[in-house]
């Protein structure tokens, strides 16, 4: 086996461990699988052996509740991993239609990555952010509205997104 | 009517998430007026105030405390359901990010009244900034010496964990978020035993959402009776209800229990009405969702409702609306009422409520919620799992055009057969939830299938 936590990952496994009572040590299997995620890029198979061996888990174990959670990333993404909200408030605010926008803009279908690995686009569930949409997240930040497409076909504030992420600015802070 | 704001009093505040400005608003003296106490008086106070669950179920907070047992060999934890996910729900993101020292200050009273050992806050794995305030605050309470041992010198030794899900809809569901808690897939248990007695690590836990929680420390401070009097009777306090989809404002509003839900949608105070269509005119509402996809559709006619637990559950019974006669009698008599007789109201569920225009297709509505349940349903139930795809693929094909009368028909055949065969009510949503668009709005179901597609823009 050749992965293992970084020395900052290690301390924050341990402090992942401490949340827990001693004999059950399963519970960190959930934090474990995020810090996994965050150290290694995404959730592969030979990361879920990582984790179950430090858990003391059979590897089954640790890959049913890898592959029950839509969270966990079983493939590679992109630098930036933008999630379209398509549940029922973002749906009538247009979320098909920001779906459609950022397939046309990035030359992928969703759930594909961009040749240069820099976005991945993915369809997410309802992100609790209802009063904005359509909702966008972008790898832990939410981008806020983003308005409508215009009737000319256009979508400036998507565009600057991409165009601020593009040149490593982030996610633009909005109102 | 301005009236005093309580759970979204930290909106507008600067920097209202630091210990500091929750202590200037006059957080943390309902804990120390709390441990000068008997825990029975805790108790007691949430009883009088008819506080009841705010994650969709309305169960009086008080009542389920006292399922928890008094003496225990074994720890007794608080977890707290922070994994708001319902579609069109909204409103524990804003007490999180905004006001999250409210939220430990209700965790430790009750840790307190209840003799807990610990709490977890389990957060939606998606809301990082959520997550990353109410961390910082329990860090903060920890350094103030409010969590930890002896508490304010009360004797009171008490920890809390921040736990980060990883994407289930399902585990918003009690018994699955307690497995996500200890490490599984979230699969719901069967109840009983209920986590009051048998729940996380197999020990007595109690399961409260975030708003709930978040009331307790204003209970304690004025009094039980003081909260019941802002609602109306049986749902006591002011209450976090949302508005999101076609209208002017959409957002998060506070307001007594037993506003209307009228009122919540056209009041200026509030959403402001309908949005504007081209002409400069308010758009016609179609149909409201009003608490959370779960929650049957109700009409524009429909909207004068009180939205507290009750008056929702006996109200929009869609008995009103007249059988298509290509629908067979016994089919539609069926679909309207509970097993038993009694007509089938809507729900308050969450109090987050959807307005969709006349610009929206119901076929496409009730496509979009029976996908959202296909790819949430767990997939241990087969009535569930099986009902919920198949109600999918039965709606995309009406919506596409190649739906027939006997596939509506066949709609609430699922819908009737799924419910109460289910381990939790996730397939009671699935259920109540599609098949109210049927009833509600059968004419548009009719003009797919006789138009062989969708006469609406598409969006």
């Amino acid at each position: 086996m050749t992965l293992h936590f970084s020395e900052q990952g290690e301390q924050e496994f341990q402090s992942i461990l401490g949340r827990y009572p001693e004999d059950h040590r399963r519970a960190a299997l959930l934090p474990t699988l995020h810090l996994a995620q965050r150290e290694f890029g995404y959730v592969s198979l030979e990361a879920m052996e990582y984790v179950a061996s430090r858990l003391s888990l059979p590897t089954s174990k640790v890959l049913h509740v890898a592959t029950f959670y839509t969270m966990y990333n079983k493939r590679p993404v992109g630098r930036y991993h933008l999630q379209v909200c398509k549940s029922i408030s973002c749906a009538v605010m247009g979320a098909y239609g920001l779906l459609e926008y950022l397939e046309a803009r990035l030359e992928v279908e969703r759930g594909e990555t961009t040749g240069d690995g820099l976005f991945t686009l993915s369809e997410a569930e309802c992100l609790a952010a209802c009063d904005k949409g359509p909702m966008l997240q972008c790898n832990e930040d939410y981008t806020g509205c983003l308005g409508a497409r215009r009737e000319d076909g256009t979508w400036p504030e998507v565009d600057a997104l991409l165009d601020s992420l593009r040149a490593g600015r982030g996610v633009p802070v909005q109102g | 009517m301005a009236m005093e704001k309580i759970l979204t009093s930290a909106v507008g505040v600067p920097e209202s998430w630091t210990i500091g400005s929750y202590e200037k608003r006059g957080g943390y003296a309902a804990l120390r007026k709390a441990l000068q106490m008997e825990p029975a008086a805790i108790i007691d106070e949430v009883k009088k105030s008819n506080l009841r669950g705010r994650g969709g179920a309305g169960f009086p907070t008080g009542v389920k405390w006292g399922f928890l047992p008094r003496e225990s060999n074994v720890p007794k934890y608080l977890v707290i359901n922070a994994d708001e996910g319902e579609p069109g729900t909204f409103k524990d993101h804003l007490l999180m990010e905004l006001d999250p020292h409210r939220l430990v200050e209700g965790c430790i009273i009750t840790g307190w009244a209840l003799g807990m050992r610990a709490c977890y806050v389990f957060i939606r794995g998606e809301m990082f900034q959520e997550a990353h305030r109410v961390q910082r605050a329990i860090d903060e309470a920890y350094r103030a010496k409010l969590l930890g041992e002896n508490i304010l010198g009360s004797g009171l030794t008490y920890d809390m964990y921040v736990h980060m899900g990883a994407g289930a809809y399902i585990c918003g569901e009690e018994t699955a978020l307690i497995e996500a808690l200890e490490g599984k897939a979230g699969q719901p248990r069967m109840k009983p035993p209920f986590p009051a007695v048998v729940g996380l690590f197999s020990c007595p836990t109690i399961v409260n959402n975030v708003e709930t929680i978040a009331a307790v420390p204003t209970i304690i401070e004025r009094g039980g009776e003081w909260w019941a009097e802002q609602g109306c009777e049986r749902n006591g306090g002011p209450k976090m209800y949302g508005v999101s989809g076609h209208v002017r404002r959409p957002g998060v509003f506070e307001a007594s229990h037993g506003v209307t839900l009228e009122e919540l949608i056209f009041s200026d105070e509030f959403a402001g009405g309908p949005r504007l269509g081209k002409d400069g005119k308010p758009k016609k509402i179609k149909g409201v969702i009003p608490g959370g996809a779960s929650c049957p559709v109700l009409t524009p006619e429909e909207l004068g409702v009180r939205m507290d637990f009750d008056s929702m559950m006996s109200h929009g019974a869609a008995s009103a609306s007249k059988r298509p006669e290509w629908v067979d009698e016994q089919l539609w008599t069926d679909s309207l009422s509970w097993p038993g007789g009694r007509p089938r109201g809507t729900m308050l569920g969450t109090g987050c409520a959807l307005v969709m225009d006349e610009d929206v297709c119901m076929v496409r509505v009730a496509a979009n919620l029976a996908h959202f349940y296909h790819h949430e349903s767990c997939g241990q139930c087969t009535p569930c799992r099986e009902g919920s795809g198949w109600t999918a693929r039965v709606l995309d094909s009406i919506e596409a055009g190649t739906g027939t009368e006997r596939d509506v028909e066949l709609l609430l055949e699922i819908c009737n057969n799924m419910e109460g065969n289910t381990i939790c009510p996730f397939g009671d949503a699935v259920a109540m939830a599609v098949r109210s668009y049927v009833l509600k709005y059968p004419e548009e179901f009719y003009l797919h299938v006789k138009q062989g597609g969708c006469p609406y823009p598409h969006w």
